[in-house]
Order: C-alpha cells, then structure tokens, then sequence
C-alpha cells in the first residue's frame, strides 16, 4: 500500500456509488481475461499437431465445468468491451456526465450476449 | 423534509434514545483510534455543529477546522459515516439515520491530530500542475473581450468554482494508489486554464498534467464528481486533460 | 475502437461457432486457407497484446505495488508472450 503511514484511506462506503462498481467490473473481467489469453492461444495452437489434437482437446473440454468458465469468459469479455465503449465516450466525445446509462447499457449487453451464448452452447 | 405537514425541525426520527446522537470521532493521529460523544440532537443540525460541541462541553482539546461555516471557504471537510463532505453544509437528518455518526480526517492526507489532515500535498499538487494564471496583460491594457458563450468559455465556467476543499483528492483511490498524482482538485484547476483564452502557460501546463502522475493516470472511477459539494466534474475535466495531451503528444508538441 | 470491433465479431463468431458443439473438422474446415480469417485474427492478437500487458503494467503498480519500472519490464515480456503465442495459435489453425 503506497499511502503515508498516518493516512486515511477511503473504504466501502466510499466507494458505493456505480461509476466506481462499473470500475471494478471492468478491472477484474480485465485481469481474468488477460490470463485467459495465453491459455486460450495454447489451446488453440494445439491444431499444429493435427486435427486430432484439436479434437481430443475440444473433447478434453467438454464437460459442464469447462462450459461454465467459458460461458463466464464469454459475459466478462461483453462486459469489457461495453464498459470500454463507456470509457471511450467519456473520454472522447462531449461529456454528459459519468454515463450512467451507459453502466446500465453495458450491464445490458453482458446479459444479452450472456444469454444468447448459454442458447447456443446448451441447447 | 421541507414538505412534512408537522414540521419537527427536520429531526424525522434520526434521533437516538433520548434526542441523543452517538458520535464516534477520531482522536489522535494515525495511531489514534475512535472515542465514542453522546450529543444532544437539534433541530437543523450540521455535523460541524455537532463537532463544536464536543469540542465546547465534552471534550475541549478537540482538533478541527473551519471557518465560513457556510460552504465558502472549503476547510471544513471531513469523513463523516465513510464519506467525504463538508460538514458545514452535511445535516445531521441527511446522515445520522441510525442517530449515528463516525468521523474521521480527509483520507488521502498526513494526520495531524483529531479531525485535522496536513493539507500541503494538496495544495503542492495544486502549484506543480500549474494552477496559477499567468497573463500577458497589465493594468494598462484594456479588458480581455472573451465570448461567454464560446465553448472555451463554458468549459472554464463548469470547473472554475472549486474552493480547494479536498473532498475529491479524499475520495480518489488513484491518489491512494500513486502518491504523486496529481488528483481532481489540480488536475480540474488545469483544465480551466487550458480553457482560459488569455493564459499564457499553456505548454508548460500541459507538459505537467501529461505525464505518469497526471490526467493518463485517472480510471474514471468517479468518485470525485460523485462526491464534490460543488457538484464540479473533475473525471470530465481529466477527460479534456487526456484528449488535448494526447493530440499534443502525437503532433510531438509536448517536447520541452 | 479497433478492438471493440474486433470482439463484436468476435463474440458473434463464438455464438456461431458453439452452436452446433465444437469440433475440429469444423472449425479447421473454416479457418484453414482463410485470408480473411487470419488477417483479422492477427489484428485482433496485435491490438490485444498492446492493450492488456498497459493494463496489467498499472494494476501492477496500484494493486501489487510495483515500480513502474518493474510493471513496464514485465508488461513488456507479457506482452511478447501473448503476440507469439497468438500469432502461433493464429498459423495453427489458418496455416496447419
């Protein structure tokens, strides 16, 4: 922690109001995906070694825990990218104050991209 | 409140058993810890009110400041419940539901003792982003002619009536986290003068708010605008701050 | 923005592609020898390997508190990390 010793620092209460929740969504979908990154181009290069390899690890994967990280994978990744869209507004166009709809709107398209990959992977 | 048919001078039910309130106040330094005031409520209390007596009948080496006591001058601030406010401008009724108050110093600031914080890194953050107006005009040259609706002009006007309170430097996590940021307060005080046409410290402002400890560090947590009672937008001033620096930047106009 | 495209098609893809269970004759017979689908893989790679080692470089600091020298230095070689190994992941499935 860098503040002083001697410093206060702003807790919970502080920090309840949704521009600072819609931060730390988009903080920690970030760090999850940064780490699922490398894993996802491991797994991906395993076609160097054949169709075969590619099959057995989809077959590896397929299983109810595998599908549930990657249907939250999918909904982090909605909800970076629409919270980044906020950001960009924010910061590039005319302000219109901390886009609160926005943090709405992103929620949305989470949900919505949620549910239309929870249809097309278990149906 | 002001509307209630039978007007009980805004107490509303905040009051604790027995119209007292139970306040918990920081004493001490960083090592301190909370020392626990009963206070009769009133009617129309503030939370300095409050403070003042404790500090009058229960407790007379109580460290606190104020001044206006009526939201001009900006020295008042304090944690109160978690937050940061003015505690001039802050009615008991609007945070004491539970006939309970915490407070403490500004966050983000050296301790002093009790509820007052050492304030100069603020203010030093305040000069090193260039928060002075230098002109090129003397008293003998006629008036600056500026159109007060350009959008120049709107822009100074959304940030210029900050009192240097040191809500929003409380309320930043970014100051928390990088001791040498800049934070709101400065930061919005460099974006209102990128904005007044007859500054002349344009480059060397904008040199100073570009760098690690300046504007690109904010994540627009908006803490700052959520919080400040002057309900300024420093995370929009930040946001002007980061578009104009980095058009600079990539023009190569910010080399010294 | 390059990237906010990119996962909208990307998303859109992984709906598409999940629908019918994954399998690699599948996929491979979709990606194999497909420019389109490499060129704009390897930009979804390039920009994603810009973009998340920044962000790791400032939750370093923040969070773990790193020097910024530290952050920079490891962001870098994340960075590195992710380009090859996307770009390896990309010939895998384009090239075979």
């Amino acid at each position: 922690m860098s503040a002083g010793a001697g410093m206060g620092r702003s807790g919970v209460r502080a920090h309840a109001h949704p521009a600072w929740w819609a931060y730390l969504v988009h903080r920690l979908s970030g760090i999850a995906l940064a780490l699922f990154l490398p894993l996802h181009f491991l797994a991906l290069s395993t076609a160097l070694r054949g169709e075969a390899a590619l099959d057995g690890f989809l077959r590896f994967a397929d299983r109810p825990l595998f599908k549930l990280a990657e249907w939250g994978l999918v909904v982090l990744l909605a909800l970076h990218m629409a919270g980044g869209v906020r950001l960009l507004l924010i910061e590039f166009r005319p302000w219109s104050g901390l886009r609160k709809n926005g943090i709405a709107a992103a929620s949305g398209f989470g949900l919505a991209v949620g549910l239309a990959f929870a249809l097309a992977l278990w149906r | 409140m002001c509307n209630a048919p039978a007007d009980n001078g805004g107490m509303n039910g905040t009051s604790g058993p027995g119209g007292m309130l139970r306040v918990s106040i920081w004493r001490g330094r960083g090592d301190g810890a909370f020392v626990a005031y009963d206070v009769p409520r009133q009617a129309s209390q503030t939370v300095l009110d409050v403070v003042t007596f404790v500090q009058r009948h229960l407790e007379p080496s109580l460290a606190y400041r104020f001044a206006c006591r009526v939201g001009m001058c900006g020295s008042c601030a304090m944690t109160v419940n978690g937050r940061a406010r003015w505690t001039c401008r802050t009615h008991v009724a609007e945070v004491a539901a539970d006939g309970r108050l915490e407070l403490a110093p500004l966050a983000n600031l050296p301790r002093v003792k009790d509820l007052v914080t050492d304030m100069r890194a603020f203010f030093d953050k305040w000069a090193a982003a260039h928060g002075r107006f230098s002109g090129a005009r003397t008293r003998h040259d006629d008036f600056a002619r500026v159109a007060p609706d350009s959008p120049q002009r709107r822009a100074a006007d959304a940030g210029i009536e900050c009192i240097g309170c040191g809500v929003c430097y409380a309320s930043c996590d970014v100051v928390a986290w990088r001791p040498d940021y800049l934070g709101p307060a400065a930061l919005n005080r460099a974006w209102t003068l990128e904005n007044d046409e007859r500054d002349t410290a344009r480059w060397a402002r904008l040199r100073a708010v570009a760098g690690d400890a300046g504007c690109h560090s904010c994540h627009t947590q908006g803490s700052c605008t959520e919080r400040c009672p002057k309900h300024i937008a420093p995370t929009a001033a930040i946001a002007g701050l980061k578009r104009v620096t980095a058009r600079a930047a990539l023009r190569g106009e910010l080399e010294a | 923005m390059v990237l906010a495209v990119c996962v909208l098609v990307h998303l859109a893809t992984i709906v598409y592609a999940v629908q019918s269970g994954l399998s690699a004759a599948a996929l491979l017979a979709r990606t194999r020898g497909s420019v389109a689908f490499g060129a704009f893989y390897t930009v979804f790679v390039v920009a994603a390997a810009v973009h998340a080692p920044i962000g790791l470089a400032r939750i370093g600091e923040e969070w773990a508190g790193l020097s910024s020298g530290a952050a920079n230095a490891l962001s870098r070689a994340f960075a590195a990390v992710l380009a090859v190994l996307g770009m390896t992941a990309v010939y895998a499935m384009v090239v075979g």
